[in-house]
């Protein structure tokens, strides 16, 4: 067999699906051929890079060059220059991003348990996901061994609660003290369960796990069950991720050939295996007691705690419930030592946490940094600012639950804590950036109708006093407010948190209390002056036309009330009575005639 | 696709057949509803009462299950199915501007089929391609980095039966 001079990896995520990737592996095959390298290259696929704003990546090995943005006209000079001469196509290659600089700098060589910072996503890009053997290659499966022939369950336990680790979910309750009481409760059936639920609008940190790297996933839940002293272990997934589920499929059937799953695994007394359950598109069953009643087949709908799941969960027995992120970390804490993990963060955090950075930002993607990073820095150094200019706004994290932050909290370092005390939440992990063109009142008003949407209806709290909030939003933003409806949102919003049953009440009013502590002055001139500065609300708004107008009657035939006259090649007219303000002559209008205040 | 057929019927009862085998088959009704979808479409009220009658759980508590979730259609849908995602990445960019735009271009509101059974439009939480926002997802492909404008054009090439890459 000749020798493989290089490996590229391409990455097969929905972003460079999107931007033709599929079409570059189909051009480097063809070029391959043709300039009969077949035998010297292997082409890997990769789950999300995280570079998504910058698709499709490929990167080439040795050398961790990586080539951004590419064409399928790009391949046949990287094939002649790169793979034939070895000479690298500069103008292709993206250098600068701290990101990647730094994750292949510590990944790309053996010692890949260095100072990284990549812990639950260390695979990702790296490996093949639907290869276990590429898994096995970087100490895959290696903790469960640890695990199973030199620890005792007690001592996993004591290793998770020495590291510190805390549920990457969104609360922040200590994972190892969870896997205690589980651990602690008597009888032989218990469940062990991975909460893949990812619903919140604008995160997709849990996806890309499982895409670039199910087995580390299957790894934590097998040791987790071992710990506990469960024998069966569920994947809750939401329905909407075709992909993850068919590869957490091929790394279960996988798994299972190998012999970490099924009975007696690696030859020990303990037997376990995984099943994957659907969800069905409700975002409370992201909350555990909801998540359980429906795989048990019935409604999503929580129940008062205590008793605990760790106590009495999935059909009446004690279950360990821990989000993807988590269980990723922990083949990483059996291998590397609770205190080594402990040593990465804050005071009272600990570890990395994924992001997915999204919004007005130039590189969006996904983001592991270690606990105690701070807000600017993850915007400013790894996003790398805002685009087109804008100014910065709100950064808003914790997605629905969460609250948004304006400038004077950037240097606000990431921990529960702290994000906390600055009035938002850690969340499970979405990022989104405002910039100046997006009116605080309206995002306001869609996390509410959100929440609203999504309430399940159980207790009165969260379920009318929502929907009371989202009226009063509506009509804020469509020039109808009232004085006094500021105070009536922060007194109402209060009580729901304070009296709701489950977590998506006691957190539905945080983007509304967030919003109007810090951007109260935006909510006043929306009642009292009927201003949108944003220019979002449409019904605040008003259309002119301006002296760019050449009178070629675009507009006039868009507009559904005929609202607008004028002559040919003369300048045209709004006919302020009949408009409706929807909007379609300005974004008919390509000599930016038309002028929106 | 959404025709009620006999060997349809015997693949839902193999498949129920083999879920009441496991512990706890109850448990697996929301995966016998995702079947019936993935086969009809939608959850055809006829299919339902089978189902109930097949793992002896109440019609009543499968339609409160069925109505729940949003993954589930009530109704049969068109034949391509357009998801607007109003993530909050997408709803920055601007997604409720392309969500108006597609529901003027097919005079319909979202949950609606048009006449021809052409199109069915529906809301998407998010689908986890914020870093291409906004975006829309006709069946099971995902377009990025779209305006109002972009977002007709698209709509018109599914009309003329031709899909983009």
């Amino acid at each position: 067999m000749p020798k493989i001079q290089f490996k590229i990896t391409l990455c097969d995520a929905p972003s460079c699906i999107h931007k033709h990737s599929k079409q570059i592996r189909q051009a480097l095959d063809k070029e391959l051929e043709k300039q009969g390298l077949k035998e010297k290259v292997s082409i890997h696929l990769s789950g999300c890079l995280g570079m998504c704003a910058k698709g499709p990546i490929m990167i080439v090995n040795p050398g961790y060059v990586m080539y951004g943005n590419l064409t399928e006209n790009d391949v046949p000079e990287i094939v002649q220059a790169h793979l034939k001469h070895n000479k690298p196509v500069a103008r292709l290659v993206i250098g600068e991003d701290h990101l990647y600089n730094r994750f292949f700098r510590i990944f790309g060589d053996v010692d890949f348990f260095g100072k990284q910072m990549r812990i639950a996503l260390r695979n990702c890009g790296i490996i093949d996901p639907e290869n276990i053997d590429d898994y096995l290659s970087l100490r895959g499966y290696e903790a469960l061994a640890k695990a199973l022939t030199e620890m005792t369950p007690e001592q996993v336990v004591a290793e998770i609660k020495k590291s510190g680790l805390r549920g990457r979910g969104g609360a922040g309750f200590p994972t190892g003290m969870k896997w205690e009481f589980t651990a602690k409760q008597p009888g032989p059936e218990k469940y062990v369960i991975c909460n893949a639920d990812e619903g919140d609008p604008g995160a997709f940190m849990d996806r890309s796990a499982i895409e670039g790297d199910p087995h580390t996933v299957i790894e934590g839940m097998i040791i987790g069950g071992y710990a506990i002293g469960a024998s069966k272990g569920i994947i809750y997934i939401r329905a909407e991720y075709p992909l993850a589920i068919k590869r957490l499929e091929k790394a279960i059937a996988a798994a299972r050939e190998n012999g970490f799953l099924g009975t007696n695994i690696l030859g020990s007394n303990f037997s376990y295996d995984i099943e994957i359950r659907l969800g069905a598109g409700a975002f409370v069953c992201g909350e555990e007691t909801a998540l359980i009643h429906s795989i048990e087949g019935s409604r999503g709908m929580p129940r008062p705690r205590p008793p605990f799941p760790s106590v009495s969960g999935l059909f009446g027995k004690p279950t360990l419930i821990n989000n993807v992120e988590t269980w990723a970390n922990i083949p990483v804490i059996l291998l590397d030592g609770g205190a080594w993990f402990a040593g990465i963060g804050t005071a009272t955090s600990k570890g990395t946490k994924v992001f997915a950075l999204a919004g007005k930002v130039r590189n969006t993607g996904l983001v592991e940094v270690p606990m105690g990073t701070t807000l600017r820095e993850i915007v400013f150094d790894i996003g790398g600012g805002i685009p087109n200019d804008r100014k910065f706004k709100a950064i808003q994290t914790g997605g629905p639950s969460g609250g948004c932050l304006p400038e004077q909290y950037l240097d606000t370092p990431i921990d529960y804590e702290s994000l906390a005390k600055a009035g938002s939440i850690m969340g499970s992990g979405g990022m989104i950036v405002i910039d100046e063109d997006s009116c605080m009142v309206n995002l306001a008003r869609f996390f509410i109708e959100f929440t609203q949407d999504e309430s399940c209806g159980k207790c009165t709290p969260c379920r009318e006093g929502t929907k009371r909030m989202l009226e009063i939003l509506t009509r804020i933003t469509e020039g109808k407010g009232q004085p006094g409806d500021i105070e009536k949102l922060e007194r109402l919003g209060t009580m729901i948190k304070k009296s709701s049953l489950c977590g998506l009440g006691q957190s539905a009013p945080n983007p509304v209390l967030s919003t109007i502590k810090n951007f109260r002055e935006e909510y006043e001139e929306h009642i009292y002056q009927k201003k949108c500065r944003a220019g979002v609300c449409s019904s605040l708004l008003s259309y002119t036309i301006n002296d760019n107008c050449v009178g070629c009657g675009a507009c006039k035939r868009v507009c559904p009330v005929d609202a607008i006259e004028g002559t040919r090649k003369e300048k045209h007219r709004i006919d302020q009575n009949k408009c409706i303000k929807c909007g379609q002559c300005y974004q008919t209008c390509k000599f930016s005639a038309i002028t929106r205040a | 696709m959404s025709e009620i057929t006999q060997e349809k019927k015997d693949e839902l009862k193999a498949f129920i057949a083999e879920c009441s085998q496991k512990q706890y088959p109850d448990s697996y009704l929301i995966a016998v509803l995702h079947k019936v979808q993935g086969m009809f479409g939608y959850l055809p009220r006829e299919v339902m009462d089978q189902v109930a009658d097949m793992m002896q759980i109440p019609t009543a508590h499968i339609w409160g299950v069925a109505t729940f979730y949003h993954y589930f259609n009530l109704k049969p849908i068109g034949k391509h199915t357009i998801s607007v995602c109003l993530g909050t990445a997408c709803y920055v960019k601007g997604a409720a501007e392309i969500l108006d735009a597609i529901k003027r271009e097919l005079g319909i509101q979202v949950g609606q089929t048009t006449e021809d059974m052409l199109f069915t439009l529906q809301e998407a939480r998010c689908l986890g391609a914020c870093g291409i926002a906004p975006v829309i997802m006709i069946d099971d492909k995902i377009y990025g980095e779209l305006d109002a404008k972009k977002v007709i054009a698209l709509i018109n090439q599914y009309r003329k039966g031709v899909q983009v890459a």
